[in-house]
């Protein structure tokens, strides 16, 4: 019995589903901004079961997806770089830059590592002292205080050949400039459960305020899921938006402060390009005057070279939910899961890659 | 990518700590949620702990589910 083993409860779920059905009269589209979410909706067949007055949309919250072509080829410059070997998670092997993947890089004697955590970065860069280590730093608010943890422990440490290539976002103005897009009319939000473990649910109270849209902090089981489009539909039902936490078990309203002390020790904000949102504001993390020497960007002399877009790819669109999977001309056809054109067919949380595996039963 | 999976602590050894993860364990570091304890439940992700799950709200999240599916039963609301 594990702590999740509850919210997968089968005869709990039909008995939500239910409640669900009873008590949803409106016709609501609600969004999960989360890349982790719209695997769980899409594993489990949520989509199906919901009533037809629930219309669920995928947001652009996956942090390989909306990784932009530019600062891919960053990442492939670095890459190729003699005497450097570039540590990554590894959703981002095959991701395709403006020419190659850091796979292909690789097969072409690039020496690129995949790790599991920066404290893997980090023993390579011991283990290998006459080599410059560069870590691939991509993610969210879940993702950022991890590696500015490995940072600080490098200073400490004296790592002298430890890099990270700062990548990371923060979620808020991504919503933000979606919502002010008015693109997509989004009745409520499903809002992340890993990031808000560290943000906490009050960075989503300027949704409900500034924009009157209802707010619930989800987990990842089937349960979690089910109660969060419950509370949802209740709030849209009388008319309030409010955040709540659906995931009581691992998010507060304050967050983790440590995690987030140490992030703004490391890294402070700076604009960011996101696939399909452009540049946002205040949404990248860049490494602090006094980490500079951390900086791959500010120590490493290279050329990324000329971004390319991939042709027929709508990944941006898919990315901005005014468009699906579905009405991709290259979808199952050209882009696959072995074969990916666009990022949302690589990463494990894209929405393409979770409507590839498993979207025969969505039709 | 923000994947994070409830591990148990097992035992702390300053801000490292050896969880079970269904069986198998890892070391994890503490860094970013040092309060934890052995025998609490931690969020691991990419090699730390971010946060201590609270399994009092556990149990009060599954009830509050019970109550949903049983007011829905009895034709309530």
């Amino acid at each position: 019995m594990t702590l999740a083993d509850g919210f997968r409860d089968t005869e709990l779920a039909r008995g939500v589903l239910a409640g669900i059905r009873q008590a949803s009269t409106r016709q609501v589209r609600l969004m999960e901004f989360c890349g982790g979410h719209t695997v769980a909706i899409m594993r489990h067949g949520i989509r199906q079961l919901l009533p037809p007055t629930i219309e669920m949309l995928s947001g652009p919250g996956c942090p390989v997806c909306v990784t932009d072509n530019s600062d891919l080829d960053k990442a492939l410059a670095l890459a190729r770089l003699p005497g450097v070997i570039l540590a990554t998670f590894g959703d981002m092997l095959k991701v395709p830059g403006s020419r190659s993947s850091l796979q292909e890089a690789r097969a072409e004697g690039a020496d690129v590592r995949i790790v599991y955590s920066t404290l893997d970065a980090l023993d390579i860069a011991g283990q290998n002292p006459a080599c410059r280590v560069v870590f691939l730093g991509v993610g969210f608010e879940t993702t950022a205080p991890t590696v500015a943890a490995s940072v600080l422990q490098a200073a400490k440490g004296g790592v002298p050949n430890y890099y990270v290539l700062s990548m990371h976002k923060v979620c808020p103005p991504a919503i933000r400039a979606i919502l002010d897009s008015g693109e997509v009319k989004v009745s409520g939000l499903i809002c992340p459960g890993h990031v808000s473990a560290v943000a906490g649910s009050r960075a989503w109270d300027f949704i409900a305020l500034d924009y009157g849209i209802p707010c619930v902090v989800s987990g990842f089981e089937p349960l979690d899921i089910l109660q969060a489009v419950r509370m949802l539909v209740d709030q849209l039902e009388k008319g309030e938006s409010r955040v709540e936490i659906a995931y009581r078990r691992g998010v507060t309203p304050d967050g983790n402060r440590r995690a987030l002390e140490v992030m703004a020790q490391v890294f402070e904000p700076c604009p960011a390009r996101w696939r399909g949102l452009g540049a946002v504001p205040g949404s990248g993390l860049r490494l602090r005057d006094a980490y500079r020497r951390f900086d791959a960007e500010a120590a490493f002399d290279f050329d990324p070279g000329p971004t390319v877009e991939p042709e027929g790819c709508i990944c941006g669109e898919v990315l901005r939910a005014v468009r699906t999977p579905r009405d991709c001309g290259l979808f199952r056809t050209v882009c696959t899961p072995a074969s990916p054109v666009g990022p949302c067919m690589v990463s494990s949380e894209g929405a393409c890659a979770a409507c590839y595996l498993y979207g025969a039963a969505d039709e | 990518m923000c994947l994070a999976v409830p591990a148990l602590v097992k035992s702390i050894d300053g801000l490292e700590a050896e969880v079970d993860l269904g069986g198998v364990t890892r070391r994890t570091s503490l860094m970013l949620a040092p309060e934890a304890k052995v025998g609490d439940y931690v969020l691991l992700h990419a090699g730390y702990a971010i946060s201590v799950l609270d399994q009092g709200e556990a149990e009060e999240t599954l009830s509050i589910l019970r109550e949903m599916a049983r007011a829905t039963a009895d034709g309530g609301a």
